[in-house]
């Protein structure tokens, strides 16, 4: 674990970063697999978004960098993030998983967040954010419940309105972060629409966001939507791969492990985790999504094998349609995982191949999520199991030096497990 | 002369009339049409189902979704509309999402919409800055003019960007929601009517969403140039079927 030296440091350097980042979005040449000026990623991401949204996702954009920028906006989330959600997280060399695979494999302990995950580090920048833009009504969506608890959570934290949508499917099958909402003060509205699940529950998100254009705001729980979504909640969640270089420089020596792994569903963990990386060639990117029951199953959500570029949640991305256009559903065994289209910087990583890009099945990723249980004693979440799972899949030499986001813990998916292996 | 644009100089409250093409038949989208102009509506927006329609209420959600299930899709749409100028004479529009669109090719989609006569589209999730920077070009090679919405939070300054880049006429959202939630104007749709109108724009205007009877077509068109019915429409197609179509625009005007 990083020492108080360091953290302290560490917040010091987040805010050079921001700045510095923010000034390097005015210098593009060097920015190749950052956003530029018009909110693209390549050709990917964008606002397309009906006129009805313009003025909220406006307001938005010309704030957002300038708020970020603040002294006190830096000094409340540093506190905040360092207080109340415990970071820094541990970077944890995992021995025995390292002698299994032949390998050095650190875990980026982002599962000792509070409220189990890393989906808070967002939430966190986002209703200071809204704070300062004068907003009093929060709303947001979710597939498991995670982002859902997270936004709960700080409304709890700073007294304001929340009311989150859930697809009607999920909210039967996510019982105890539906509770946990409610305990949190939150009103939780089943999504009814289409398929009852993530994309149907963000759909009636954005349809309340336009029924209530001015006090509202909408707290996006991944790297999609219209930008600066995707900037913004990149920009909250590097602070993993900032404290992964100061973590592994105490360790190894050395700032820039040989390659960083992340599980991509919208593609927060991964955005977080890759962020201080994009730039930097010699680390190597691989995000790993989910199979399902296999790429070619009919039931996946390997969005970089299956998808095609379309407009998704205001974004112009990868993600899984029909021929005539109409998106589909996907299927994971992690509702985390479990969303049809990926983050326009994912998928402008995976079309300049910057970005690996490995699927996981099902199965793979239970196996890997029992694994780390009985080799670390750490039980996963199995969205994080599907980025575990790469070590069955691909082989490392002994020296690399490999960091693995754990993104979340496994108490939500306890039910899952229980299931599948029969406990 | 552009359908549209020979319809707005007749100088009369215009009645559109928005529908889901696909619903609730598959093949009832001639038929809807020709009942449409012979009951006296001036326009139509024919609604291209999309699985994920942002902008939409309850009711076009249903029919989007029912339409997908009976199996529509753009090109079949084209098919339909291929012989429709021998018996429709009125300016059709197409009103659908940006996606379907892209995957059919936003070229071809524009050939073909020439091709059957269509006169105009309206994408709400296009943004103005996308169109004029990559698509504008092709819309106007096509005889196409593409129609932008404005709404009550819409400033003046990007109200008049709007009407510089709009050819036909700006479609005015008429409060802050989706399709098919309103029931009825209020002091603060009259002073936002009056407010738009007040601004001298060079495009006509045309009120849509939370419009479903006569009173709410009359508050709408006080100080505009017509207004756009679509759920309350599709509601009373789902009850009445055709029969009743012709009764529902008598009860409007």
């Amino acid at each position: 674990m990083a020492n108080p030296n360091t953290t302290q440091y560490s917040i010091l350097n987040t805010q050079y970063s921001i700045l510095n980042t923010q000034y390097s979005i005015l210098n593009t040449q060097n920015m190749n697999y950052n956003v530029n000026e018009k909110g693209y990623y390549g050709e990917f991401g964008g606002a397309y978004i009906p006129e009805m949204l313009y003025p909220n996702v406006e307001e938005l954009r010309q704030n957002y960098l300038k708020v970020m920028a603040e002294e006190s906006f830096q000094k409340e989330f540093h506190e905040l993030l360092k207080d109340y959600v415990g970071r820094p997280t541990p970077l944890y060399f995992a021995k025995r998983l390292s002698e299994k695979y032949n390998t050095k494999i650190y875990l980026k302990r982002e599962d000792l967040c509070h409220t189990g995950a890393h989906k808070v580090n967002n939430t966190i920048g986002q209703i200071l954010m809204a704070k300062r833009l004068g907003k009093t009504r929060i709303i947001a969506e979710t597939g498991a419940g995670q982002h859902g608890v997270a936004t709960a959570t700080v409304c709890a934290l700073m007294g304001l309105e929340c009311i989150v949508f859930m697809g009607d499917v999920d909210i039967k099958r996510q019982a105890p972060n539906v509770a946990r909402m409610k305990m949190l003060g939150a009103k939780v509205v089943p999504a009814t629409s289409g398929s009852k699940t993530l994309k149907d529950a963000t759909n009636e998100a954005i349809r309340d966001w336009i029924n209530n254009p001015v006090d509202t705001h909408y707290i996006i729980g991944s790297v999609v939507g219209p930008h600066p979504y995707p900037d913004m909640v990149a920009r909250f969640q590097s602070v993993v791969s900032e404290e992964i270089k100061l973590q592994l420089n105490e360790k190894e020596g050395r700032e820039n492990p040989d390659f960083v792994v992340a599980c991509v569903g919208g593609g927060s963990n991964a955005a977080g985790a890759f962020y201080h990386y994009l730039e930097t060639l010699e680390v190597g990117i691989i995000a790993v999504e989910a199979a399902g029951k296999g790429v070619d199953s009919g039931e996946s959500a390997a969005t970089s094998a299956l998808g095609k570029v379309g407009i998704i949640h205001g974004s112009k991305t990868l993600l899984m349609q029909t021929a005539d256009g109409q998106i589909t559903e996907p299927h994971s065994i992690s509702a985390g995982l479990d969303y049809p289209g990926v983050g326009p910087m994912h998928a402008n990583l995976f079309a300049s191949g910057r970005g690996e890009f490995i699927s996981i099945t099902d199965d793979e990723a239970m196996e890997a999520g029992l694994e780390l249980c009985k080799l670390e004693g750490i039980i996963p979440a199995i969205e994080s199991s599907h980025a575990l799972a790469i070590f069955e899949n691909r082989k490392f030499k002994k020296d690399d030096v490999i960091v693995v986001n754990l993104s979340g813990r496994g108490d939500k998916d306890l039910d899952t497990y229980i299931k599948y292996f029969n406990l | 002369m552009n359908r549209i644009k020979q319809k707005l100089s007749e100088n009369k409250k215009l009645l559109s009339i928005y529908f889901t093409a696909g619903y609730p038949k598959l093949d009832d989208t001639v038929e809807i049409l020709q009942q449409l102009e012979k009951s006296g509506v001036d326009m139509v927006e024919i609604g291209l189902p999309f699985s994920d329609p942002l902008a939409d209420g309850p009711t076009i959600q249903a029919s989007s979704q029912e339409a997908l299930k009976n199996g529509m899709t753009t090109d079949l749409l084209f098919q339909q509309l291929k012989d429709v100028r021998k018996i429709v004479s009125i300016p059709l529009i197409i009103m659908g999402y940006f996606n379907p669109m892209l995957q059919f090719g936003v070229e071809n989609f524009c050939k073909k919409c020439a091709e059957v006569s269509i006169d105009g589209l309206i994408l709400p999730d296009l943004p103005l800055a996308e169109y004029e920077e990559h698509y504008a070009e092709i819309f106007k090679k096509h005889g196409l003019l593409n129609i932008f919405l404005i709404t009550p939070q819409t400033s003046e300054e990007r109200i008049r960007q709007i009407d510089n880049t709009s050819e036909g006429f700006i479609y005015m959202v008429s409060s802050a929601s989706v399709t098919g939630s309103s029931d009825g104007f209020g002091k603060e749709q009259e002073s936002y009517f009056e407010r738009i109108a007040s601004m001298k724009l060079n495009s006509p205007l045309i009120v849509g969403f939370g419009i479903s009877d006569s009173k709410s077509f009359q508050q709408a068109t006080k100080h505009t140039n017509g207004a756009i019915i679509g759920s309350a429409f599709i509601k009373m197609l789902s009850e009445k079927g055709f029969a009743g179509i012709s009764s529902f625009i008598k009860s409007i005007r």
